[in-house]
């Protein structure tokens, strides 16, 4: 039983590793395809049939480029950089339930890696690690654009850390767990959280475009004032790692937002399905839905950086310290009175 | 008035720096009116002209390259009379003239033939002068969509006689069509 545990847990994570590396792969082809829509142009086409192949194309050009190290005393912080941002792009992914559970030859299977009972915390500290991994590159790659890149990045993502976990606290007063698979559970059919809590999901929303550094929040790498950002002085493969976690990071939290806001994998008619069409159907089905809710989400992050214009410094401040999480903790003062109202029987 | 009011052009707008009100400095708003733009134009027709397997529509006065005639029999039109060369705004053709021998009457039309005539197609602007200027109407820009092969060598620009008179085929070809109708 428990060897097969281990092997059923294995094959999971590799194959969550293998689509979340699918996704960053093909979030680069989409993100070129939508910015030329968005601007009436057509978009790579010319690697396989409509430019299918393009990632594939630009992995292998990123592979081919010299391998470059400026002169700084520390090269192993210098490779430590894009190393811990892909590691915290991918960890993340641990904790997220991809679905209800499947009956597999008579065993139940958890879609979930594992689900730790503070799953939310989990995700939050994963993610202000991710910030190491742009500072260390930044400060180790031994240039001013770099550091001062590294700093904006860093600055930023503290800030609306802050808003960002304020939002939640909402939430789990709702839900009353921070395990993301009770939560998901507790979204059944169409009673969604961010229904409950719109301002929230908001704030959550916002905040996670700052967290994953994409436009309008993306000061880091202001190609105008700061060259590339704490990235100027990668090459290569690393510079690959570096744009490839963004990508990654930004699958991650389209997913955490479906998960946390829209339902997860619960979608309407699920209790219909389930008695019409078996367990294993209605997960399946589940599944297909949690996948459609992250690809809206990525679209929308990239709809979003082709209609936005990039904040300056201090309206991102601004925005962060002055709006975000005075707004967030009068949401919570307000689902507080909300809950204490409904006697505890809002979302139970 | 003050002076940095005075608009010439009547385009100068005074810039407003009125405060924003609460929804406005929320952007919220905004944001929502640039993402109904923004998605608008994932619907529109696309502009781009895919290159090799779409070409763009030629405009009805399009010069291509040059192209040295013949007339009905065969022979070569041009006398080297010069005209198209001192008519070249980018001084493009040289020329070297010759007098015909009798024994080649169904070569040339005229008693006098340009022996080298050379356009040098680094120079060449495609401005159509040359022909306007020609007065037994030898020179033409065709309607060609072939363009100036790239080359790293200068000399390869020069265009020669061998490149630039009409095919004999062609003109045979022309002239049984003409005989035809």
């Amino acid at each position: 039983m428990d060897q097969a545990i281990i092997i059923e847990k294995g094959i999971f994570i590799v194959a969550i590793f293998a689509i979340t590396m699918l996704f960053a792969m093909y979030e680069t082809l989409a993100e070129r395809k939508i910015a030329a829509w968005l601007q009436d142009r057509i978009g790579p086409n010319r690697a396989g049939p409509g430019g299918i192949l393009q990632p594939l194309a630009d992995g292998l050009k990123l592979f081919s480029k010299e391998e470059f190290f400026p002169a700084t005393q520390n090269r192993f912080l210098f490779i430590c950089g894009p190393a811990i941002s892909m590691i915290t792009a991918l960890m993340t992914s641990a904790v997220i339930p991809w679905g209800s559970s499947l009956n597999i030859m008579g065993r139940d299977v958890v879609l979930q890696a594992t689900d730790i009972n503070i799953g939310i915390l989990y995700v939050f500290g994963v993610l202000s690690i991710g910030v190491y991994g742009i500072m260390i590159g930044g400060w180790a790659s031994n240039n001013k654009f770099s550091l001062m890149g590294a700093m904006r990045a860093a600055s930023q993502m503290i800030s609306y850390e802050v808003a960002m976990g304020l939002s939640i606290i909402a939430l789990t007063m709702m839900t009353q767990s921070l395990s993301l698979s009770d939560i998901a559970a507790g979204q059944h059919g169409w009673r969604w959280n961010v229904l409950y809590q719109p301002v929230g999901f908001l704030i959550f929303l916002v905040c996670s475009f700052a967290e994953t550094n994409r436009t309008p929040f993306d000061l880091a790498e202001c190609e105008a004032e700061l060259i590339g950002g704490y990235h100027t002085e990668y090459s290569s493969m690393k510079m690959g790692f570096y744009l490839f976690a963004e990508y990654a990071s930004m699958f991650i939290s389209s997913t955490v937002l479906a998960v946390l806001y829209f339902g997860a994998y619960n979608y309407p008619g699920m209790d219909w399905v389930k008695d019409n069409a078996g367990a294993n159907i209605a997960s399946i089905l589940g599944i297909g839905v949690l996948f459609i809710k992250i690809c809206f989400f990525i679209f929308f992050y990239m709809w979003i950086r082709w209609t936005v214009p990039r904040f300056r410094y201090d309206q991102l401040m601004k925005l962060g310290w002055k709006m975000l999480i005075p707004l967030a903790i009068a949401n919570i003062v307000v689902t507080g009175i909300l809950i204490l109202f409904f006697d505890n029987n809002l979302h139970l | 008035m003050s002076i940095q009011n005075i608009s010439l052009s009547g385009k100068k707008i005074e810039v407003s720096n009125k405060k924003m009100t609460f929804l406005e400095s929320l952007y919220l708003v905004a944001i929502a009116k640039g993402l109904v733009i923004t998605i608008k134009h994932l619907f529109t027709r696309k502009v781009t002209i895919k290159y090799p397997e779409e070409t763009r529509e030629l405009s009805p006065v399009y010069r291509g390259q040059h192209m040295l005639m013949r007339d009905d029999e065969g022979r070569e039109r041009c006398t080297a009379c010069g005209l198209c060369a001192l008519s070249c705004p980018a001084e493009a053709i040289t020329m070297k003239a010759e007098e015909r021998k009798p024994e080649e009457k169904h070569l040339y039309r005229e008693e006098k033939y340009a022996s080298i005539y050379e356009i040098n197609m680094l120079r060449c602007i495609f401005c159509g002068l040359c022909e306007e200027a020609c007065p037994k109407q030898a020179i033409y820009l065709t309607k060609s969509r072939v363009m100036v092969k790239s080359n790293t060598d200068r000399e390869e620009f020069i265009y020669g006689k061998e490149k630039l008179v009409m095919p004999l085929d062609m003109a045979i070809r022309n002239t049984q069509m003409q005989t035809a109708n």
